[in-house]
């Protein structure tokens, strides 16, 4: 932009683009806060999945909820779909902008607004990063509980929108136990509180309704977060095995055995290799499979669980338990299982993450037959999970560039979620549904309690308008479907 | 054992025979919170939900159990392998603490009702059986119907069964009681008090857990009072208050007669209702969408609100 063409602009206002609805969101917010160029169109098209990217329309970076209620109604006088948006690091394409929405990236609300001890509670903008949240509490001898792995960069609002967990939601449960109260702006820009401060609020419980509703019922603009405290006392178990069998049951024993660690996660031999070789935590490279088990409490009784679980795991075949003597050492095994995801990139350079639940007991054998999956379609699988919750989390590894991969991956992915329901399993644990799992979800459900989620749905957003496309089968939301088509095929179509 | 879309148990069957599609219906449990909500309109009538427990597998901690069943008959069922659920025990069904939604007074020590309704089975406006949720402890497969039905006071659906989080019944559970003590102080100093309860002269509290960490617990306690061991007592009857634990520092100012607050969660039961505000508009409204999509004859539990003590 030359100098001229600035100081106008700076007297006038911006200049008209011959679009009305960038015009008037950028009238709304301001010019520098409302993008259309390629290159954060492209960038905001795509999530960390591994599904293809969409057409965003313009992407709006409000800092209020004012500004958002304003990109609502311009949107819908615009007939325009609308797509919250946090991290982008959501695994089923839940952010992926479909039929040209305007994109509503809240990165930009990122304040953690009050902290109220005496409630304990605080308020903080969905655009707040959860690692910063609770490094933000640790002065105070609090944390926010749920941990996923993915915490140095993705947002509250994204952790509310998927009812994120993480491997220490064993015990302290996901996202939705730790939100008391949420502030939201449907699509049709009304502003709702939800849920409250008081101990059991008043109506339907559309707080938690809200929770991982993935963005298909309107946008979240301020949360109250429940404040954990900070246990005194802590032992992390390292449990290493000659294979994953020994180690799944192992975790069916813990859970049988009526222990609740804080804590259970499991490894295969390839990502352990994996994770040494990328961040040497200390985890042996010969083992079948490691469990990391972590229990937490007042200091007097902990190791009677500790000492509980050490006899499972040795009843079950462990070769070596190992209990963390420090806190290096144990802040250096979870280093370890944290990164296990960033490991895997000096393997190939594209990974399918996938997320299925199976009842506990049922772990060994699904395991079992996900080697047998991966095997079949010839595609590399890695398992590294929340066991204690029967999460799996098969890490398909591939190049992308191979010709015919994808078909591969997506073949074995259909596979492993055939093999979780068969065991008595869900669709997902913790990444949603989005586009990943949406032609899944009549396996799981009859036509009538897809309708039933449909209603619920219509009951916040009549038309469909918030993130369409999304969580339901496309025959199930005819709205979806309508408001898909009703984008005008110009501009950013 | 596949995932059962369909389910083929005739007594549910039955049971959705029974409500059917037309005429004005509601649920009888055992009557222990009838007039929430106010009055049912006349015309309804009174069914009782299916009873009995279809599957408990205490190694996955959950339980399977038909609405009808008293919450008695559950717990007793599941302590004979340790473990209890979320469910208040005040005389109730199972289907009427989960249409209720409201949780036991030890609810730090038990867990919240919200969380531990991992699957429900209703029958719809419509006659229909309905499913939310699966039976597995972590599921985010699609929306929470299961958080919807819950607490909804059958407006919304007839609970026919549920599949429930159980939990491990602590080692110890043992209760003291001191006058003058101050809960606020003792809710700080404490990790996992199972309860503290307080009348603005004396606090109550239970500790739970490894005897050996109640009787750390116990040691902190004489810092702070005379505390004496004392029975368990009763579930705290009386008009429930719901606030924010900040607020039930200033009761003993509030004007009630009496009460029992539940300190650190905010519950408080009280000889008298709770003035209230409305729900705002926009609540309201996605209130009444709610009621219209699952209920748009407005036969189940007809006169009921949502809310209305
Ligand atoms: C390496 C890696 C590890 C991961 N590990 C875990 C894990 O351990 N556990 C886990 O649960 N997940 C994990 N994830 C998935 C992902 O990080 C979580 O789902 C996360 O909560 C998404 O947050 P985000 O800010 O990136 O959301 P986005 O990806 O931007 O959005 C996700 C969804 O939320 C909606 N949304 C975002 N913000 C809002 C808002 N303010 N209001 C309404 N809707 C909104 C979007 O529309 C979309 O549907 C992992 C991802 C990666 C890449």
């Amino acid at each position: 932009m030359s100098i001229i063409e600035r100081v106008r602009r700076t007297i006038s206002g911006p200049e008209s683009s011959g679009d009305p609805l960038l015009d008037e969101l950028r009238a709304a917010l301001s010019e520098d806060r409302v993008k259309i160029d390629g290159a954060q169109r492209s960038l905001l098209g795509k999530d960390a999945s591994v599904f293809d990217g969409g057409n965003s329309g313009p992407i709006c970076y409000p800092t209020t909820t004012d500004e958002v209620v304003a990109i609502m109604k311009i949107a819908e006088s615009h007939d325009r779909a609308v797509v919250p948006r946090g991290a982008g690091t959501g695994l089923a394409g839940g952010a992926i902008p479909l039929g040209a929405p305007v994109v509503i990236a809240v990165t930009k609300m990122n304040q953690i607004l009050e902290i109220d001890e005496d409630n304990g509670i605080a308020w903080v903008e969905p655009g707040v990063i959860n690692l910063d949240l609770t490094r933000h509490l640790t002065p105070l001898g609090y944390h926010f509980a749920p941990d996923p792995s993915s915490q140095q960069v993705c947002t509250i609002g994204g952790n509310v929108a998927n009812n994120s967990g993480g491997p220490h939601c064993l015990a302290y449960g996901v996202t939705n136990s730790h939100v008391v109260a949420l502030e939201v702006v449907t699509a049709s820009g009304d502003v709702l509180m939800l849920g409250g401060l008081d101990a059991e609020p008043d109506g339907y419980d559309l707080r938690g309704v809200f929770v991982g509703s993935e963005g298909t019922l309107g946008i979240t603009t301020k949360v109250a977060v429940r404040l954990t405290r900070n246990r005194p006392a802590v032992r992390t178990l390292l449990l290493s095995f000659s294979n994953t069998r020994d180690a799944a049951n192992t975790v069916s024993g813990v859970v049988a055995a009526g222990i609740v660690p804080a804590a259970m996660e499991v490894m295969d031999q390839r990502i352990t290799v994996a994770v040494e070789n990328y961040v040497n935590a200390g985890y042996p490279t010969d083992a079948g499979a490691v469990l990391l088990a972590e229990v937490d409490g007042p200091e007097a009784g902990i190791d009677i669980d500790a000492e509980r679980i050490r006899q499972i795991g040795l009843d079950n075949n462990a070769t070596d338990v190992r209990l963390a003597g420090s806190e290096e050492e144990r802040a250096a095994l979870w280093k370890g299982r944290k990164t296990a995801f960033g490991a895997v990139a000096q393997i190939a350079p594209d990974y399918y993450l996938h997320d299925t639940v199976v009842p506990r007991s049922k772990l060994a054998d699904v395991l079992d037959e996900i080697y047998e999956i991966a095997d079949r379609h010839d595609v590399l699988v890695m398992n590294v999970f929340h066991a204690g919750d029967g999460n799996l989390h098969p890490l398909l590894i591939f190049d992308g560039r191979e010709p015919g991969v994808l078909d591969r991956i997506h073949a074995a992915g259909g596979d492993i979620i055939t093999a979780s329901l068969d065991a008595g399993g869900v669709l997902s644990g913790e990444h949603g549904i989005g586009v990943e799992k949406q032609k899944y979800m009549d396996r799981l459900f009859t036509p009538d309690d897809l309708d039933h989620q449909n209603r619920l749905r219509r009951a916040f957003d009549p038309v469909c308008r918030a993130n369409p496309g999304k969580v339901l089968p496309m025959g199930h939301s005819c709205a979806d479907i309508q408001q898909l088509r009703s984008v005008p095929a110009e501009v950013w179509g | 054992m596949t995932a059962v879309l369909y389910t083929d148990d005739a007594v549910l069957l039955d049971f959705a025979a029974d409500v059917g599609s037309e005429g004005a219906v509601a649920i009888e449990g055992a009557r222990t919170r009838w007039g929430l909500g106010g009055p049912l309109e006349e015309s309804a009538r009174l069914l009782a939900a299916p009873s009995g427990i279809v599957e408990y597998v205490p190694e996955e901690m959950i339980v399977t159990v038909r609405a009808g069943t008293t919450v008695a008959d559950l717990h007793a069922e599941l302590a004979e392998r340790g473990q209890w659920t979320a469910l208040p025990e005040r005389g109730g069904t199972v289907g009427g603490a989960v249409a209720v939604g409201q949780n036991d007074f030890r609810k730090p020590a038990r867990g919240e009702l919200r969380s531990a309704v991992l699957q429900v089975r209703y029958v719809s406006s419509e006659g229909k059986i309905v499913s939310g949720g699966g039976p597995t402890v972590k599921n985010v497969s699609g929306f929470d119907i299961p958080r919807l039905i819950t607490g909804s006071l059958g407006t919304l659906g007839c609970i026919a069964e549920v599949i429930l989080r159980t939990n491990p019944i602590p080692a110890v559970e043992r209760w003291f009681r001191a006058d003058g003590a101050d809960p606020f102080a003792l809710q700080r100093v404490l990790l996992d008090p199972g309860a503290i309860l307080w009348d603005g002269t004396s606090t109550t509290i239970q500790l739970a857990g490894h005897g050996v960490d109640v009787e750390a617990d116990i040691a902190l306690l004489a810092d702070h009072g005379q505390f004496a061991e004392v029975e368990a007592p009763a579930a705290p009857t009386g008009h429930r208050w719901s606030m924010t634990p900040a607020e039930l520092r200033n009761l003993p100012t509030a004007g009630l007669d009496a009460f029992i607050a539940e300190v650190g969660v905010g519950i408080v039961h009280a000889s008298s209702p709770q003035p209230k505000p409305p729900l705002s508009a926009s609540v309201q409204l996605v209130h009444e969408r709610m009621k219209a999509e699952f209920d748009p004859t407005n036969r189940l539990n007809p006169g009921r609100v949502v809310g209305v003590r």
